[in-house]
Formats: structure tokens, sequence, C-alpha cells
């Protein structure tokens, strides 16, 4: 018994090299909406994310007080009005890479799904990507809508023409094992 | 039944060797330096300046002005006959440094700012309670038209006056900043039976937000420097923020006419109490010069 149950002990910690995690070492988040008078667009490029390649599972964790824009007020308004940053200061994904073959290399269409958590509301998303496996370092991307309305965004009606109710995520990240 | 129980030991042990990702970068992000940001509208509050500098690249351009008095009846369309009106310009030569100029048709006016953010609001890594922007003004009046006018030993230089003032803000909540504001106002010139040249005052004021777009504001100066004999009173006003992206329209009533320190804080003629009482409106613009990269 304390045999087998310190055998667990000891292989706990290389439970870790089952798993092929890597992290992200580059990032890019970004929207675009085509407003009526101006289009509004925006990047971050300090998200953190981690991919775990033997199970598929992905996570990624941005603050939206990150994003840049070219407006600097906007970006303020894009905090305090819409994303209500101090009060929802992260933007999250987390779910699974489904329909790869990890010892593929070559260009892979894959889904993500899981759970997406903007503005405090979460909301199970299921889209379409890419897997890049090259070497030593792996390639995700994807090109998604969300609508504003189901996160509970809220446009104030003064400035509705500037805001198109839907806006297009793109995400791209660059990951590399994660090496302990 | 021992295997099991080994199981039943591990299970919590496999959970977490397979636990979640995102936990995993929570952890990781916590330890950031959040600054407080937004803490008030615009750039003014109602007459005085807030804490708030353009950032690096933006032009505001501000039209302000002030009507009659309210109590001037219904021959003066209660003030809407008249206006007092200041042009201005305040650009962001870098996040943390502004610089403006305006004119202003009180006393035919032109002045010019430097404000300085000193000392930012954070939370996080590193937390501070308050935020800190030192202003710098110098006015020029160029009323009257001929120095003869004052009296025979009047100068130019004697139009000048320089405004020193410490904008020291906090904001309590999304909807709740309060501000203070240490000045100094220094007058080349004054009737030394009416006034200092140097006049110290303190200013309270702050915006309560009412929906994300609508916040209501006050602002008031006491003046620590006033003469017994002063025929000048304290300014004091009430106002309300409605942003529409790029604008900021403030509708304020104040006893105070003048935009500049010198005239608001020290020379504001009328009682508020009185029903000396002015509509203005404070419409500003914001336009991105420089593209951030």
């Amino acid at each position: 018994m304390i045999r087998i149950l310190s055998l667990f002990i000891i292989l706990l910690p290389f439970d870790g090299f089952t798993q092929k995690r890597y992290f992200s070492e580059k990032s890019f988040v970004s929207f675009f909406s085509e407003g009526v008078i101006e289009e509004i667009k925006a990047s971050n490029t300090k998200v953190t994310s981690i991919l775990d390649l033997a199970s598929g599972e992905v996570a990624y964790l941005l603050s939206p007080k990150d994003f840049q824009f070219e407006k600097k007020l906007m970006q303020v308004h894009f905090n305090e009005k819409y994303m209500e940053s101090e009060k929802y200061p992260k933007s999250s994904f987390q779910g699974k890479i489904v329909g790869y073959d990890a010892a593929n290399l070559t260009l892979q269409q894959v889904k993500a799904q899981g759970k997406l958590t903007i503005h405090g509301v979460t909301r199970d998303i299921d889209v379409p990507g890419t897997l890049h496996i090259e070497g030593n370092t792996v390639t995700l991307r994807s090109k998604f809508m969300v609508k504003l309305e189901d996160y509970n965004i809220k446009v104030p009606q003064i400035v509705w023409q500037n805001i198109a109710q839907q806006v297009e995520v793109t995400v791209h990240f660059l990951y590399r094992p994660v090496t302990n | 039944m021992k295997r099991l129980f080994i199981l039943f030991l591990l299970s919590p042990c496999l959970a977490f060797a397979q636990d979640d990702l995102l936990a995993e970068l929570e952890k990781d992000s916590g330890n950031e330096t959040e600054y407080t940001f937004a803490t008030f509208k615009g750039t003014r509050l109602a007459n005085g300046h807030t804490i708030e500098t353009k950032n690096e690249g933006s032009l505001e351009f501000i039209f302000a002005h002030r009507f009659g008095a309210i109590n001037g009846g219904w021959y003066e369309m209660y003030g809407l006959d008249e206006a007092l009106v200041r042009l201005g310009l305040d650009y962001g030569i870098k996040d943390w440094l502004s610089f403006s100029i305006g004119r202003n048709s009180f006393d035919k006016t032109m002045d010019s700012y430097v404000k300085i953010r000193a000392l930012r609001q954070s939370t996080g890594a590193k937390t501070f309670p308050f935020s800190a922007t030192v202003l710098l003004g110098g006015a020029y009046k160029f009323s009257p038209e001929n120095n003869s006018d004052v009296s025979d030993d009047f100068e130019n230089v004697d139009r000048l006056s320089y405004t020193g003032q410490v904008l020291i803000a906090r904001k309590f909540s999304t909807n709740l900043s309060l501000q203070l504001m240490p000045s100094i106002v220094h007058k080349n010139a004054v009737v030394a039976s009416q006034e200092e040249n140097d006049q110290f005052a303190l200013g309270f004021g702050g915006r309560i937000k009412l929906t994300k777009s609508v916040a209501i504001t006050t602002e008031y100066y006491h003046n620590f420097s006033m003469k017994d004999d002063s025929p000048y009173f304290n300014p004091l006003a009430f106002g309300i923020d409605i942003e529409t992206g790029g604008h900021v329209f403030q509708l304020v009533i104040t006893n105070a006419v003048g935009l500049t320190e010198r005239a608001f804080i020290t020379e504001t003629r009328d009682d508020f109490w009185d029903g000396d009482i002015h509509l203005g409106f404070n419409v500003t613009r914001t336009f991105q010069l420089k593209k951030a990269k």
C-alpha cells in the first residue's frame, strides 16, 4: 500500500511531462468594426496564453486596457463606457482545440470550443481557426465575430451611429514549449 | 478496496494535473499596476482645470462662453443677449504634458498654460491614492487699450498675471471623483486698497456620473487673500457634462464670467446667492493629430 502510494507521489511531478505545454511567445488579439462614420480597430499584444497539445486545452487572458487605438480618446471611451474595465479588468477564453493531429506538421483546420468571457459575461463559442506545428513552435490563428449585445455591452444611444453592433475579432498566437 | 482508496486520494491530484490553464494565467497576471483613468471627462471641471491632460498627439478645441446674469430679467432675455467667450486649444505634447493657449473676451485676455501630470492614482503592484497635476499659466490683459487709460505709470508688464496650481484628485469609484485645487494667482498690478498682488485660494470640486455619458459637476474656489472691502466674490459653479464620442458638452451655471484663473478666482464680481447666476457652455472637440503606433 505504502509502496504504491509513494510510487504515485514520486511520479506525480512527472505528470507534467505527459502534457505538451506551450506558452505564448508572441500574441496578437485585435478587433475591427465598420461604423457608419468611422471604423474602429484596436490591437493587443500583451495577451498571455497556454496551449496543451496533448489534451488540446487552451486558454488566454487579456486586459481590455491593453488594447491600443489610434485615437487615444476612443481608447479611454472603450474602457470607460463599453468594456467598463475597472469593473471587469480581464477578458478570457478557456476551452479546447479540436480536430487536429499532433503529428501532422502541415497547416490544419481546427475548431476552438469553449467559454469566452468579455465584460463579465461568459458564453460558449465554437469558432474555426488554424493550427500549425512547425518544429518547436505552434501557431494558432482564428477570426470570429462577436456581437456586442451577447456580452451585454451597451452602446449609449447618443453615439449609436458610431459603433457597429458586432466586431470581428482576430486572434494570433505563436507558442513555444514550456521549459521547466 | 485499498486501491480504490488510493485512487480516491489521488483524484484531486489528477484533477490538478489537468487543471484549468486559465487559473494559471490569472495567477501570473496578478502583479500589475493598474493606473486610474478617466477621473474626469474633460480638461475643465467648470471654470477651472481638472487633473486631466490631453494624450500625446491629441488636440482639443474648446469653445466656452458665459451668458449674462439670469436675473437680468426679460429685457436681457435672462442673460442670453450677451455672452463672454473663450476660444482655446489644448495639445498633448506627451501623455503627461499638455500645452494650451486661449483668448478670452473678458478683459480681452490671452492666456497660456502648461499642465504636467506629476502623480497618478493606481492600484495593484504599485498603489497610490490620488493623482496630481501641476498647472502653470500666464495671462495678458489687452484691455484697456491704452496704458494711460489706467494711470500714468501703468506699463505693459502690469497687464500680466500668473497662476500656479496643484490639482489633486481621487477617483473614489467609477461614479465619484473629487478634486482639491490649492492655487496662487499673482497679478503684477492691483488696486492696493482692494487686493493683494499674491492671492492664495483653495478650490474644491467633483463629479458624480449619472450614466456612462452624463455627469454632474461642481466647483468652488475660496480666496483666502480677499480683503474685507473687496468688491469680489468667490466663484461657485454647478454643471452637467454630456459626452458624445469626440465631443464633451459642459453646461454650467456660475457667478463667474471670466475663464482665466485671474478672472474667476480673483475678479468675480457677481454674487451667486444674490441671483447673479450665469448660464454657460464649454464645448470641446478632440482631434487626433498624431496617430499612435
